[in-house]
This record gives C-alpha cells, structure tokens and sequence, in this order.
C-alpha cells in the first residue's frame, strides 16, 4: 500500500464481525484488511456464509463493524470507536456510494425514468438532474424512459437500478448479487456495463457475486472463506 | 424531477382496492360528520328563525295551560285555553312593552285535507296591531283585511297551494261551513305561517262563538329587561307568560339528546376510518421494508421515509375529507329529512347549515386526526434500517 491516500477508494484494516444471538457469539468477518483504489474493479466471490456479504455491507456503510477501521475517499468512517448513528450513515452512504442489489426494488407505479430520479427527491448533487437523461442514454434504456416496471424485461430492469444507483454519481458502485435474478445472457450484459462504467467512467467497482463468468470481469478478485479474505 | 408528494400519491395507486375502501371509510365518517356540525348551526339557526318570524318575544295564555302548549303552537297545535281580551289592556300598560296583539287559535278538523282528513289551523287576529308585528311578510297577491269583522282570510302560501286557492276565491271552515273570502295570500316565508289562514280576529270569534282569545303576543321595546317585565306580567289574573328563549331553551335540551347521540355516532365512525387509516398505512409500510431500506440507500433520512408515509395519510384524508363534505353537501336535504323524523321538534326551514368555513373546520379535524394516526406507521417506516431490509432479500 505505497498510493497517496487520495488514491484509495476504500481502506479496511483489521474489520471484525460478530452477530451476537442469546450468549452464543457468532463471528461473521475474522479481522479483513483491504485496499480499493480509486477506479478499480474488484470482484467478491465465495460460498454462502463466507463473509462476502458481510464485508461489503460492511464496507458500504450499510453496518458498523465490531472492531476494526474503514476509510473512505480518505475519510476515516469507522475507527473513531464510536458506533455511527443511522443518520451519519446515510449521509456517508448518499455521499459515496452507489447501491445495486439482485432484486432490482423498481417502485412499480413510477416510469422508468421517474425510477432512475427517485434519489433526487432525497439528495441531489450540484448539477445532478442532468445525470437522468445521460444515464438513461448511456444503459440504453432512454427508449423506455415512459414505460412501467412492469413494462420491461428483468435485464432492462436491472439497467434502470443501475443507472437509478448513479444518478447521483457516487465514487463507488457497490454491487450485490446483481445478475442472481437474470439468465445468462441478460447477466453477462450487466456484467458488460459495469466494466465499461468502470473503463470509462473510472468508477470503483465492487462486485460480489457467485458467477464465475462475472468473477473473472474485474480487475481484482477476492474470495471469502471463514470471514477471512485471501487475494490471488 | 419526481417529488416525495407524487411519488406518495403513486404509491397509493399500487393497491387500488386497498386504498379506495379507506376512502371511502373517510368518506362517511366525514359526512356524518359534517352533517352533524351543520345540524349543530342549523338546528338553532332554523329554531331562532322560528321564533323571530313570530313577531313577539314573549306570549301572554290563560293560566293552566301546559308549557309545551308554546311548543304545539308553534306546530300550529291545539288545545290551548281561553283568557279574556281585557287582559291586552292590562298588558300595555307595561313600559317595557312596546306593541301588543291579541289571537285566537282554532283547530277544525279537515275530513278533506289529506288522505284521511287532518287539522285546519285558524288564526284569529286583529287586522290593526298583527300585520305590524309582521312587516317582513310579503304578499304574493292581495293584501292584509282592513276589517276585524270581515268574512275574509289571508292564506300562507302552502295553504292556499294545498287548497287550489286564489285571491277572490272562497275557503270554507270546516266543521262550522262558514265560507270566507280570500283577500290576500303570502308569499313564503318557511316557517309555520306558510300553512295557517288568518281570520280577522272578531270574525274567528263569531266563528268559534266566544269573545275571548287563547293569546296575547307581546313584542318588548329594544333593551328592556324582559325578566322583570315576564315578573311583572305573572301578576296579572289567570294568566302565565311564556318567552320565547324560554320556549328555545325547552326545545334545545329536548334536541340535546339527540345531538349526544349523534355526535357519539359520528365520533365512532371517525375512529373506525383512523383506525382503517392506520391499517392501510401500515400494511403498505409492512409490504415496503425492503423498499423504504433502498430508500434510505440512495440518500433517504428517516425524516425524508416519515414525511413520505405521512404525506400517504395526508392524501388519503384529504381525499376523504373532499368527498364527504361533497356527499353531505349533495344529501343535506337527505340528512334534513332524517332528522326531522327522529327529532321531538323541528323548526321550519333548512335544519342542515353547511357552509364553507364549516367545510373547511370539518376537512381541518379530519386531516388533524388523520395525520395524527398517521404518526405510528410513519414513525415504523422511519425507523427501517437499510441492512434488515437488505438481508429480507
């Protein structure tokens, strides 16, 4: 780890996990440290229970670590050793990142592009607006813009939950499972537009998936055994 | 751009079923209620109305008659006892009276008036002091008679219009077969007028044989003390003295009863539509965990998810609201009716006074209980977390 701190997307160090049910303790993630540069494309793969989920939720700022510290574009988020309240997390996550989880979570009485602007009715970054109409242009979906949920294929579906997460151009695309509801050939698309996302947009990319195809997209590839993480 | 209101408005669309029946709850609880506060103002107003249509504050009758005998003569009832018409002199003697008229009422029964006959209500007054009493009635055709003695009626407007009859027509009194010359008849005034014939006062009393009168009306002088002048007439002979806010005020704890028992209704029906209001509500934020945590993903406060589901209540009783004052608006003459068959007395005129500040009140308490049952679902939905909802997939 020899980059600027300006260069790294994501720093983890020693990141632990434990889900306490009763007095039985159950440790998720073991002590993780990690790196992501800024514009990296890094792939999580790993059986069920490994920790994979864990670690990008926890990353993603969608939980708080039992010990250990994260940064973020530089900014130390967890480490301080004060737990973050639900309201700091969001402003960090709406700051940050950009979410996409397998199902797509379309509100189904809004058009597609009315889907893609959602995140503009809660937060909107200087000049955002202008991203609905780029975005829906560039995942090919600006056909559509009209149609209903309902109206459109599981592929084109995901492409509006995309677009939807980088409406508010987020420096991170945190992606979950994103093809787990697609055939192969919708999900080898989406993987195909994550990498050029990541190619020409230079966004950070972290992908967690069980699709081997999908695993070999970025450029990094980190498998989770036992709440651990080892890099080839 | 999308905004949180119509992405609140949509959301209601998702489950059309669901929340046009919680409308609709809303609907009829507003009605009810609006209805009930128009009844409220309308009831008193419509009583008030009554009472200054008679001309006089306060009646003078023959002593031993029943109280509620004011409340029958206003119904244009019978059964009232007979006084001596000297006691007119003795009345306006008063420094606090200012004018005063003496009537005799009588009831004939009609066999022609209805399906299976009904009573003729008479009134004997005195053609110099009574159409001063009554300078707001208008006449549709004809005039007031000139002479006390005269074989002549002036009719009100629904009896001349329920006997056919016309000015220089004949009505016969039944019972007694005495015909009558109509000079005159009333435009309407919706109040019990509109069904009376008046007599002059000596005719009736030839009629009914008799030279007495069943009751002074006594209009007072503007700021006297009307208790001491109802103390000062007690002492008169044989005589009891009736006001009019005496009269109301009968009537009002008769109808109090009544309005107890419907604003009890109308409390229930609004808690049963809040308590579809919250189930609604609820339920859609039950089906939406997953959602609201997406939400709260792409930038959403738990503030942002309360107004949200907040404003969901807010459409929902609005809508309501609109619609059941329009309903109680369009079936006022529907709500009139009822309450006219349960009431122990009804004036005349409209009993259901529904105007726009009374619809704005009724929409303002509806959305304000509304909203505040709104506060426990909204106050859930705020407090989703991103990861549970995340971990439900």
């Amino acid at each position: 780890m020899t980059m600027a701190e300006n260069e790294w997307s994501i720093k983890a160090r020693d990141l632990k996990r434990v889900y306490r049910r009763g007095s039985e303790e159950i440790p998720a993630l073991d002590g993780v440290t990690l790196g992501i540069a800024k514009g990296e494309f890094v792939c999580f793969v790993g059986s069920s229970g490994s920790g994979k989920t864990t670690l990008v939720n926890l990353l993603g700022c969608l939980d708080n670590p039992t010990s250990g510290e994260l940064e973020l574009a530089g900014r130390t988020v967890f480490g301080s050793g004060k737990p973050l309240g639900e309201r700091e997390l969001t402003r960090v996550r709406r700051e940050i990142f950009g979410y996409v989880f397998q199902n797509f979570h379309l509100i189904p009485t809004l058009t597609v592009e009315e889907n893609v602007a959602l995140p503009l009715a809660f937060y909107r970054k200087p000049g955002a607006e202008a991203e609905v109409e780029r975005l829906l242009k560039m995942l090919g979906m600006g056909h559509r813009r009209h149609h209903l949920p309902g109206q459109i294929s599981g592929g084109e579906m995901q492409r509006v939950a995309i677009a939807r997460a980088l409406v508010n151009r987020p420096e991170i695309l945190l992606a979950d499972e994103p093809t787990g509801n697609l055939d192969s050939k919708r999900a080898g698309e989406i993987g195909e537009v994550l990498q050029e996302l990541n190619r020409s947009a230079g966004l950070t990319v972290v992908l967690v998936t069980h699709n081997p195809e999908l695993a070999m997209l970025g450029g990094r590839r980190i498998e989770m055994r036992d709440g651990r993480a080892f890099e080839n | 751009m999308i905004t949180p209101f119509e992405i609140a408005y949509k959301n209601l669309l998702r489950k059309k079923v669901r929340s046009l029946l919680t409308l609709v709850g809303i609907m009829l609880s507003t009605w009810v209620l609006v209805s009930l506060f128009g009844f409220n103002r309308g009831y008193e107003a419509a009583l008030n109305r009554d009472i200054e249509n008679m001309g006089y504050q306060i009646m003078v009758m023959a002593k031993g008659c029943p109280y509620e005998a004011a409340t029958m003569m206003l119904q244009g009832g019978k059964g009232l006892r007979y006084m001596e018409q000297s006691v007119v002199r003795d009345i306006t003697k008063e420094p606090e009276v200012d004018r005063v008229t003496p009537i005799l009422m009588q009831a004939y029964f009609d066999p022609n008036k209805g399906e299976s006959g009904g009573i003729a209500g008479f009134y004997g007054v005195d053609a110099g002091s009574y159409p001063a009493m009554k300078p707001f009635f208008r006449f549709r055709k004809g005039g007031w008679f000139k002479d006390n003695a005269a074989d002549e009626v002036v009719m009100g407007y629904e009896a001349a219009e329920l006997e056919q009859r016309e000015v220089g027509d004949f009505t016969i009194v039944p019972e007694k077969n005495v015909k009558l010359k109509v000079v005159g008849i009333l435009e309407r005034t919706g109040s019990q007028d509109d069904g009376t014939t008046f007599v002059p006062l000596k005719t009736l009393q030839r009629i009914a044989q008799t030279d007495q009168i069943t009751t002074v009306g006594v209009k007072v002088k503007k700021d006297a003390d009307l208790n001491s002048l109802e103390s000062k007439l007690y002492q008169l002979k044989d005589v009891q003295v009736v006001s009019f806010s005496q009269v109301k005020q009968t009537i009002m704890k008769l109808v109090s009863t009544a309005r107890v028992m419907v604003f009890s209704i109308a409390v229930v029906a609004l808690l049963i539509a809040m308590v579809g209001v919250v189930n609604t509500v609820l339920m859609s934020v039950l089906e939406r965990r997953q959602e609201i945590g997406i939400l709260k993903t792409m930038g959403a406060m738990p503030a942002h998810i309360f107004l949200l589901v907040w404003t969901e209540t807010l459409i929902l009783c609005s809508l309501g609201g609109a619609a059941g004052i329009c309903l109680a608006l369009v079936f006022s003459r529907l709500t009139d009716m009822l309450a006219r068959s349960i009431l122990p007395y009804a004036p005349s005129g409209g009993l259901v006074a529904i105007d726009l500040k009374l619809s704005l009140l009724s929409l303002a308490i509806i959305v304000v209980v509304g909203l505040l049952s709104g506060l426990y679902p909204a106050w859930q939905a705020g407090r989703i977390r991103p990861l549970e909802s995340i971990r439900g997939e």
